[in-house]
């Protein structure tokens, strides 16, 4: 952490002086300006948030034991580098960000109850946190009831939308519509075999996909199979896959299995080269463990990949290895939760006080032009405009860029005609 | 669905869906026996099964950088080495657990769940904190990858050839080990009554330590195997428990050959069904066959013994 210290603002002088101050009725006669850059924390904290004159607490609210550490590690780790850089700017409002960090334990009651805490025990101004749909459902009644905010990063189904909430990754339609339409259009995709996991993303997903197919794209769709979460054995359905012989296997597998199913349709002799996959479930983080000669071929649709090539991303990936070592990769859902604490930073610039209400309020129309992902704007709904994007994986594990829509996708969380 | 395919294509892939189920076979056997030795012949329920199959994994994986960077021209052997090591590995931790916990435990064998239960969720915490939280990628040997093409249309995956020798040759040494050797004969004396074999001069301690190590030992070797068809993380050996208990249980805990009957009936209906319906519904059906049958026969398929 940097503790660069201005000297004129931090100074223990001043603080004395300013302690000296506080207890004469005379110094709210004075214009506040005067004495210090930053506003008075009674104008911007009318709500008794954890805000003193120089610092404000927000709370990070992840899984870093069970299950789900393998996918939140990445999150915890860009939500600190980016409250890391924050604070080397000045913080917000003058105020260093400090954080309180939560585990969820991959356990959704957990999860609902370390969110109580944070808020009504710690009164922290904001929580970054929750990877799975099953958490973000959790905690959401927590939000809703004692007035919080969640930075929310997962690409996820759709179908919510709160004031409590700003969705930082894409919903459902952003992710899969686009890369649909690619693969139709750039692979001849008439036939498309559907396969998930079996829990609420992925099948609401499909039916997604299914919809679009269908209806706009006029494909048939050859087979929509699901597994149970943590399946580990594809060979039957890979004959079904080689039975029906479909232009795409479309794919939303998830955790354990995923690694199980890409390394059997290798040794299937199935040749993604050849085969189009296309998959909105694997990040760089996944392929890790899938092994880059795995999957190698296959295309994914996320709204962003560490290749990118752009300055900001060049500058964030840079700033990730440097401080969390050469050999960490970042996904989708990394960066996207790399944009919590900086939107947050900025929605409060904009309303002028860490007020939960303002905050939700001035949200809408939010720009981030420093994004790694390139840009993007927050929507009234509390969703991300932002691009869909196509890579295709490489040996070494990264992906290759193959197509980006030209326009920011509007967010659409109940998309007409697909549910 | 099969309207559209000629006679040769469907004869393909019933060959190669025959294929599939005994490849599952294998798996399940492959799971099932250190816990078939475990909770079988010693009447341990040991949660923590899955976590001594994926210290099996991470030796392997740890094996595979280490030839790649320092033994590169041998990579392509580096598989067997290891096996071994995963073997020598996760009965040395078995044995070590045995000692400090389980032999404790004999007398209480519902509080040994609860003890291993425990212990599975160190040893994951354990391996998050070696290993860090997310998987790893076990880089394979070349000829391990692919397929084997048999005809036109069947292709047969080598590794799936590979898990079903490597399960082929551990059962017939564990069959000879327990019904065969010397030794063999004293795991079943101790099983049968502890305090008799004492009598007659069985070293009972040491025989209930090897027998632990021996069952580790082989989810080790599983666990390695493993990294060819599925994934290696701190909570992997969270995958296989359930099916490896079901397996051993459907079979009729005390008996080894009720664990492979078993294992085969398992993958076949689960791989023809899974070929018919989708993947979770399959699962479903097998479940509730098992069920049914489970109530209809409490002691599972073949039931030597009934132990008080």
């Amino acid at each position: 952490m940097s503790d660069e210290k201005k000297p004129g603002l931090h100074s223990p002088l001043r603080r004395k002086l300013l302690m000296g101050m506080a207890a004469l009725p005379a110094m709210s006669l004075l214009p506040r300006t005067s004495f210090a850059q930053a506003p008075a924390t009674s104008a911007i904290n009318t709500t008794g948030l954890a805000v003193t004159d120089t610092e404000v607490t927000v709370g990070i609210l992840h899984s870093v034991t069970g299950t789900m550490a393998i996918s939140e590690t990445g999150s915890v780790q860009a939500e600190k580098l980016a409250i890391d850089q924050i604070n080397a700017m000045g913080g917000v409002l003058g105020r260093k960000i400090k954080f309180i960090q939560e585990d969820g334990a991959s356990d959704w009651p957990t999860f609902a109850e370390k969110a109580k805490k944070l808020l009504v025990n710690d009164k922290v101004a904001a929580i970054m946190g929750c990877w799975t749909s099953a958490s973000r459902k959790a905690v959401l009644p927590v939000m809703e009831q004692y007035n919080g905010m969640l930075y929310y990063p997962t690409f996820y189904e759709g179908l919510e939308q709160s004031k409590n909430v700003i969705y930082t990754g894409q919903e459902a339609t952003q992710q899969i519509l686009a890369g649909l339409d690619w693969v139709s259009k750039t692979k001849n995709g008439k036939s498309y075999y559907l396969i998930g996991s079996d829990y609420i993303w992925p099948r609401t997903s499909m039916k997604i996909a299914r919809k679009h197919i269908e209806g706009k794209l006029g494909g048939k769709v050859a087979g929509e199979e699901y597994f149970p979460l943590g399946h580990t054995q594809f060979n039957s359905v890979i004959n079904k896959i080689k039975l029906t012989k479909p232009d795409v296997i479309y794919a939303a597998v998830v955790g354990g299995s995923n690694v199980a199913f890409y390394k059997q349709l290798k040794a299937a002799g199935i040749d993604l080269s050849k085969q189009t996959m296309l998959t909105i479930s694997v990040t760089e983080d996944e392929i890790d463990g899938i092994g880059g000669e795995n999957i190698a071929g296959a295309y994914a649709c996320m709204k962003y990949f560490q290749s990118l090539d752009n300055p900001n991303n060049k500058e964030f990936v840079a700033a990730f290895k440097k401080m969390w070592g050469e050999k960490t990769v970042i996904g989708d859902v990394t960066q996207a939760a790399y944009l919590g604490p900086w939107l947050w930073k900025m929605t409060v610039e904009k309303a002028g006080s860490f007020d939960i209400d303002k905050i939700a309020a001035a949200s809408a129309g939010i720009e981030f032009t420093k994004a790694p992902e390139g840009y993007v704007k927050i929507h009234p709904n509390h969703h991300l405009w932002s691009k869909a994007r196509v890579g295709q994986a490489q040996l070494d594990g990264q992906f290759k860029v193959v197509y980006e829509t030209p326009e920011l996708i509007e967010p659409d969380p109940f998309p007409k005609g697909y549910q | 669905m099969f309207g559209d395919y000629s006679i040769g294509d469907l004869g393909a892939i019933f060959a190669m869906q025959g294929f599939a189920g005994l490849i599952l076979f294998s798996v399940y056997v492959l799971m099932a026996l250190g816990l078939a030795i475990i909770f079988g012949q010693m009447g341990v329920i040991n949660m923590a099964h899955g976590e001594f199959m994926i210290l099996g994994a991470y030796v392997t994986w740890m094996t595979s950088s280490f030839f790649q960077s320092h033994l590169p021209s041998l990579f392509s052997g580096y598989f067997f080495v290891a096996m071994i090591l995963a073997f020598i590995a996760s009965g040395a931790l078995g044995m070590l657990v045995e000692w400090a916990l389980i032999r404790h435990l004999y007398k209480r064998p519902l509080d040994t769940l609860l003890a291993t239960w425990g212990l599975s969720l160190i040893l994951q915490q354990a391996y998050r904190s070696v290993f860090g939280a997310r998987e790893v990628g076990v880089e394979l040997p070349q000829w391990m990858m692919g397929s084997k093409q048999v005809t036109d249309t069947i292709e047969v995956p080598i590794n799936g050839i590979f898990v079903m020798c490597l399960t082929l040759a551990i059962t017939v040494v564990v069959a000879w080990i327990m019904y065969k050797s010397r030794w063999g004969k004293q795991v079943r004396a101790v099983v049968q009554n502890r305090v008799m074999a004492g009598a007659v001069g069985i070293n009972t301690e040491k025989v209930d330590r090897y027998t632990f190590g021996l069952g580790c030992g082989i989810a080790g070797i599983a666990g390695s195997a493993f990294t060819m068809i599925g994934s290696t993380g701190p909570t992997s050996g969270q995958l296989y428990i359930v099916d490896t208990f079901l397996v051993v249980v459907f079979g009729g805990a005390a008996s080894l050959f009720g664990t492979i009957a078993s294992a085969f009936t398992i993958s076949q209906a689960q791989s023809t069904m899974e070929f018919f319906m989708s993947g979770s519904m399959a699962k479903v059906l097998t479940l509730l066959t098992i069920v049914a049958i489970l109530m209809i026969r409490p002691q599972g398929l073949f039931a030597l013994k009934v132990r008080k």
